[in-house]
């Protein structure tokens, strides 16, 4: 039995009077940037429909839990004409567009992006909750960037691997979560189009704001109507869509619950699949890692949106020789972090997207103090209104409990200890999940051996949560299967 | 590693007594000195950059940002290091320093004044007993390519004359042929000539290169007494960075849990605009924290620095900008 490293309160408060005496003022990005509609139609068939025809829920946004905008919920004929209208288009149009054709467009979309990425930006932060410095410096820009890459692809099939004259699948079924709603939606739309798909895509219920933004693009660029057709609704929208005869492919991010019932579903049926789930990241620390840039890693890997990230690096891996000085660090890092509104330039952790996840986080944490695991949480004041968690260590972690095994999707990080690189890798795979895990280590040789051994879909060498439009991304084992990004990202798409 | 009292004998043989001090080790073996500085850790290029460009993204505003630039304009080392420096310049520019905006007498007098050696009786006698300190660069500023004996010659000169604070350079050809012992003696050397003066390591960063070369280097430093590291000389293509200042900054808030010395860092050359300035600070904030956000322990560098950082203050406070010849040149 390990000696518990006890960090107690106490020592928080040390560590706060050793931060920084320059108190930022408030610096916030103006919300009538984003200049939302009262309320949205569906986007089929190159039109929005009237919002009249349709029942419809509020979106709100989390950090003020005010209603931002009606949105229309789409039912089981909505869902048939979007299908319709996406099968259409494919036959009459997109199948027969081509390649430089179907880039010229993806290039249009990518460009309109940038143009618009203030916007896109603000309305991502007041939709999702998530801080203004991450949408406009991660989630826009590499919603662009993605659409640029695969504009490359699309006259460019034949030398992508998979054969001499590779052919689409025909109409796709897309549903994409909360957590990065336009990321999310250019990941799957753009490898979509560039190998000569259609689309139905439905947005997460909580967040559909950008994806309908990027609707009035979609037009903006001319796109042929009904290449992309965009359904917001729950999760009987999505069912419908899963469900719907005329659709080929189904493609599904969020959590391991859903996709396990969408395979159920679609079972016998012929449709093309790939999923991509849950994951519950390890992040390796051996003792030669570069301590500052490790410890900016694992706040990277766990806070960085909310830690509601599939590959977030929620479990902490850490060689006993060094555990109190990372957890030192760690902690005042924690602790130097700043929490609040999302519009604020300066704020690092943003609120929690929804209610319902907001009590999964208490829930899961709380069964962390149960277990008897020891809880540091940082002493940052959080808003009245509005739906918060402080970001959260756990110390003394056992590999039973269940905040080591469960992904929480927040911001609570669960820190282990091993003694062997062997060690390392054993605690690292003892999960059912395999999506990302972290190496950190100035040693070569050892990332390598590691690297190697992990079973996950995506492993990161002295840095985490690194995204990039050319480098596949996916999971094995229960985080799904099926690759996003790169020449990878292709297949998905093609009749392979 | 022992404790004890160490007497270097210097090239012209008169020997230096090195004062023992309280909580620091002292060397006296090359061996001794490596094993301390092989428990540094290693610094991942990449990462560090980037935690660079994510600081950078900081907002300042209203009263964060008058602050900051006030506190920015007390942190100045207004400098003048040309060969063409005369009496009369050096004079101008103390005058400068002790009142930065003649115009507006609520400006806070800047740190100090940074002149050569022979400067310094002229800057000693303008600035008087005013704050302002008189620094003074030395051991053959800023190649130091001279013996040991013209070093401690040079920086005793300088302190004779006036000088309260020293800007010294390290033997960056020892440093990097591996020879740090020569480079901690050195050090220690010309600490124990300062007497009361504070000692400014300038460490050269743009020849040392790499990040690890800079903790190393910053972590040497600190160990033989330094009471400020100090990035350049502003006399070489790559003088100060922020990645760069990260790390510096990160060595110093270590090396104060470690030893529980506060060492200052200074920042020179290059750095021009307010907003180059306000990112540092940032930096300092958020990487050593409040100790460090005084002039006793963070310094710029800079000569042209000034006038912008006064002509942002104007605009902080008026709302409009200046003409730039409101400011005296100098």
């Amino acid at each position: 039995m390990l000696d518990p490293i006890v960090l107690v309160e106490t020592d928080m408060e040390s560590l706060h009077s050793q931060l920084g005496g320059l108190q930022y003022d408030n610096a916030p990005e103006s919300a009538a940037i984003a200049k939302i509609k009262k309320e949205y139609g569906l986007f089929i068939n190159g039109q929005f429909t009237s919002p009249k025809d349709h029942k419809s829920f509020f979106t709100i946004n989390p950090a003020t839990e005010e209603k931002l905008s009606k949105i229309s919920q789409a039912d089981a004929n909505d869902v048939d004409a979007a299908v319709q209208s996406a099968k259409r288009a494919y036959e009459k149009v997109w199948s027969k567009t081509t390649g430089p054709e179907r880039a010229k467009y993806l290039f249009r979309i990518a460009r309109l992006i940038q143009e618009r990425s203030r916007e896109l930006a603000v309305t991502e932060t007041l939709d999702n909750g998530k801080p203004i410095r991450e949408t406009r410096d991660i989630d826009v820009p590499l919603a662009a960037a993605h659409f640029f890459y695969y504009a490359g692809w699309a006259d460019k099939l034949s030398f992508a691997g998979y054969g001499a004259d590779p052919k689409p699948i025909g109409v796709a079924g897309q549903i994409i979560p909360w957590n990065f709603p336009l990321l999310m939606a250019a990941w799957k739309l753009a490898p979509a189009l560039a190998a000569g798909n259609t689309c139905v895509l439905k947005p997460a219920e909580t967040t559909p704001l950008t994806a309908l933004l990027l609707a009035e693009i979609l037009q903006q660029a001319e796109l042929p109507d009904g290449v992309v057709n965009i359904i917001t609704g729950d999760g009987s929208t999505g069912a419908a869509l899963v469900e719907h005869p005329d659709v080929n492919k189904i493609a599904f991010t969020g959590s391991t619950g859903v996709g396990r019932m969408i395979q159920q579903r679609i079972a016998g049926s012929g449709k093309h699949l790939t999923l991509e789930l849950g994951g519950k990241g390890a992040n390796i620390v051996f003792e030669d890692a570069p301590i500052d840039e490790m410890v900016e890693g694992i706040i990277d890997g766990i806070f960085f949106n909310q830690g509601h990230v599939c590959c977030a690096g929620s479990r902490l891996l850490v060689q006993e020789s060094i555990a109190e000085d990372v957890l030192r660090r760690l902690m005042r890092r924690v602790e130097q972090l700043r929490v609040g509104d999302p519009m604020d330039k300066n704020t690092d952790v943003g609120a929690v997207n929804s209610a319902e996840q907001l009590a999964r986080i208490s829930e899961l944490t709380a069964t962390g103090e149960e277990e008897g695991a020891t809880r540091l949480t940082s002493t940052c004041v959080l808003p009245s209104k509005g739906f918060w968690f402080p970001p959260t260590v756990f110390t003394n972690v056992s590999q039973s409990h269940r905040i080591a095994r469960e992904e929480i999707f927040g911001p609570v990080l669960s820190m282990l200890t091993f003694r062997t690189p062997e060690e390392a890798v054993q605690k690292a795979n003892n999960t059912n999940y395999g999506l990302a895990c972290g190496v950190w280590s100035e040693k070569g040789s050892r990332t390598l051996w590691v690297a190697e051994r992990l079973r996950a879909g995506v492993i990161w060498a002295n840095t985490y949560n690194k995204f990039d439009p050319t480098s596949p991304f996916g999971g094995v084992r229960e985080s799904g299967f099926g690759r996003e990004g790169g020449r990878q990202g292709l297949e998905a798409y093609l009749n392979v | 590693m022992t404790s004890s009292a160490l007497r270097l004998v210097t090239p012209d043989s008169t020997g230096i007594e090195i004062p023992t001090r309280k909580n620091l080790p002292t060397f006296v073996t090359e061996s001794g000195l490596r094993t301390e500085l092989k428990k540094l850790s290693g610094i991942d290029a990449v990462g560090a950059e980037a935690r660079i460009a994510k600081l950078s993204t900081r907002s300042l505003k209203k009263e964060t940002k008058k602050y900051a630039i006030d506190l920015a304009i007390s942190m100045v080392d207004l400098t003048t290091l040309e060969g063409a420096d005369t009496a009369g310049r050096v004079a101008s520019l103390c005058t400068k320093a002790m009142h930065p905006d003649a115009n507006n007498l609520s400006v806070p007098s800047v740190a100090a004044v940074c002149v050569y050696p022979d400067m310094v009786a002229n800057a000693r006698a303008v600035i008087g007993s005013s704050p302002v300190h008189v620094a003074s660069v030395s051991t053959a500023f800023p190649s130091g390519r001279a013996s040991l004996a013209v070093k401690l010659l040079d920086t005793k000169d300088a302190v004779e004359a006036g000088a309260d604070e020293i800007d010294m350079v390290i033997d960056r050809g020892a440093f990097l042929s591996g020879n740090l012992f020569k480079v901690y003696e050195e050090i220690v050397a010309v600490k124990a000539v300062c007497g009361t003066a504070h000692l400014k390591v300038i460490l050269e960063t743009g020849e040392l290169v790499t990040y690890d070369n800079v903790r190393k280097a910053s972590w040497l430093a600190m160990l033989a007494g330094a009471d400020f590291i100090k990035t350049s000389t502003g006399k070489v293509g790559v003088n100060a960075t922020l990645p760069v200042a990260l790390v510096m900054l990160e060595a110093v808030r270590d090396f104060a849990e470690e030893y529980g010395e506060l060492v200052g860092v200074k920042v020179a050359g290059g750095i021009r605009t307010t907003k180059d300035a306000l990112k540092y600070l940032v930096v300092v904030n958020e990487t050593a924290g409040s100790s460090w956000l005084t002039p006793e322990y963070f310094r710029f560098g800079a000569s042209s620095l000034l006038n912008d950082l006064l002509l942002q203050r104007t605009k902080q406070l008026s709302g409009n900008y200046a003409r730039p010849d409101r400011f005296s040149g100098d």
